[in-house]
């Protein structure tokens, strides 16, 4: 969304979680070491979701075609939801999302997780698009007149 | 009738072994793994993606790899497979003005804002076969990529030349996947079947209405292809989150259009988004979708890509080859009955001959 609006921080975490790979999420949760106790409200699981487009890139909405998403939800102590959300089928990276999503929002694990995962995969995030965008930068042409002979 | 016959079952089951040793290949050659297919061979990739009407890049790859890249039957075994997955919802449209850009270029404007950005096209090159060399790193240029692109249409549009784009209702929106083709097909079912349509068919159907059947002096305003969001509401927590992103590419078309009794002479637009780096369909879809509005426009029907029902019933390879292709499974008693009926015409036909001498 380009209009500015009240950000949403745990949006913009599920956002980052979903966009990391698997190894690394898989990695952070290990280095974390004993997790909290937890339930599967929804166990990991694989499905479709429609990915609209509008027609002429700004008006009415049509069905553009289908994309994979993996999706988990699970249930903390305290009534702590953790929804995990991302493209693709990898049913572990879902629910590693989800139990990330659950102890991000209990001020006790929120520190960690965010200095131990987020900042530093928002950071390599960041720095792939930037380096990406140099590159595509690179290719911008830069028109000059010719100066025509007498 | 149809007469159940039983047989064929090892000859069928040694036929498959028997492409699986083909699709092998040299065992002494190094086998390939879908890795290398999703990176190596990614616009075969996105081909199968678009037109398969599933983005998973991992998958597809897997699929190309099991048709032995037959992008056709790879299509066909992603279309199969989406068929056992749940749908979970609707996305948000995505945001096509916020892509992070790959590309971006306007024939219609040399100094469009933002500038003229090739990406990693196969245009200039010499198309000259040469072996593939490991890459080298790509330069990065200092100046850094405006971000968000503005759109070219906007351009255009703040003097009025251009139609808006039209935006009255969003309830209602045809979903092909849950419900059979019906006509008068919407402009939002017709783009459905182009973005899954076959790029060959499109690419044909636009070309032909360059070449004079159903002209409409068509211009590329813009095409972009980049990464953009998927946004969806989970059901969990009523609000949109970023799914990841995928990649698309976009044209926007304009087109002369001479005025209508309730329209002034303007450009017309027509448009294309395709999963993936597909340009050539993304551009084929937008001249032919701007094609089927030719009635819209008050403009006369005459040329094949006008014909909506004629471009729609058409368009899907998996169906199309289905048709074709069912020819060759055994039609051996309906082919009996008409060899008997050929032979009585004849016998009929050399009677009443014989009869006239």
């Amino acid at each position: 969304m380009l209009q500015p609006e009240a950000r949403n921080p745990r949006r913009d975490w599920l956002g980052v979680l979903a966009r990391a790979p698997a190894p690394v999420l898989e990695a952070a949760l290990a280095s974390i070491g004993t997790l909290p106790a937890y339930k599967r409200l929804r166990p990991p699981e694989a499905g479709l979701v429609m990915a609209r487009g509008r027609i002429g890139g700004d008006g009415n909405p049509f069905n553009l075609g289908e994309v994979a998403v993996a999706r988990c939800a699970i249930a903390m102590d305290g009534g702590i939801l953790g929804v995990g959300y991302a493209l693709g089928r990898d049913l572990r990276k879902a629910e590693v999302i989800a139990v990330l999503d659950g102890l991000l929002q209990q001020p006790s694990w929120h520190g960690r997780v965010a200095s131990e995962v987020l900042e530093p995969e928002t950071a390599r995030q960041t720095q792939s698009r930037t380096e990406r965008a140099a590159k595509v930068a690179a290719t911008r042409v830069n028109f000059f007149t010719l100066v025509r002979g007498e | 009738m149809y007469v159940a016959t039983k047989g064929g079952e090892t000859a069928i089951a040694n036929a498959h072994a028997l492409m699986a040793e083909d699709r092998r290949g040299d065992p002494k050659v190094q086998e390939i793994g879908a890795e290398q297919i999703r990176e190596q061979l990614s616009l075969g990739v996105d081909r199968v993606m678009a037109e398969g009407s599933l983005y998973d890049p991992d998958l597809a790859a897997l699929a190309l790899k099991q048709a032995r890249g037959d992008q056709v039957e790879a299509i066909f075994l992603l279309r199969a497979y989406r068929t056992t997955l749940p749908r979970f919802g609707y996305s948000e449209p995505v945001d096509t003005a916020a892509m992070h850009v790959h590309r971006r270029i306007s024939a219609t404007f040399k100094d469009v804002p933002g500038g003229q950005i090739l990406g990693p096209t196969f245009d200039y090159t010499h198309r000259v076969i040469e072996p593939v060399t490991a890459a080298e790193e790509a330069p990065r240029s200092p100046e850094p990529l405006p971000y968000p692109l503005p759109r070219v249409a906007g351009v255009l549009g703040r003097e009025g030349l251009l139609e808006d784009t039209p935006t009255a209702c969003e309830e209602a929106i045809t979903d092909l996947t849950r419900e059979p083709l019906r006509f008068p097909a919407d402009r939002a079912a017709r783009l459905q079947v182009l973005a899954r349509g076959d790029e060959g068919f499109l690419l044909g159907m636009g070309y032909s209405t360059q070449r004079g059947y159903g002209r409409s002096h068509p211009f590329a305003g813009e095409i972009r292809m980049g990464d953009v969001a998927v946004e969806f509401v989970a059901p969990e927590l009523g609000f949109a989150i970023d799914l990841g992103d995928i990649t698309l590419t976009e044209c926007d078309m304009v087109n002369q259009f001479k005025g209508s009794k309730t329209e002034p002479p303007q450009f017309t637009r027509g448009y294309g988004l395709v999963f993936g780096f597909g340009e050539r369909k993304a551009m084929a879809m937008a001249l032919v979708d701007r094609a089927m509005r030719a009635e819209e426009l008050g403009e006369e029907v005459t040329a094949p890509a006008q014909d909506i029902e004629f471009v729609l019933y058409h368009a899907d390879n998996v169906e199309a080859s289905g048709f074709v292709q069912h020819l060759k499974l055994p039609h051996h008693v309906d082919f009996q009955s008409e060899l008997t009926l050929i032979r009585a015409m004849r016998t009929e036909q050399e009677a009443l001959k014989e009869a006239a001498e």
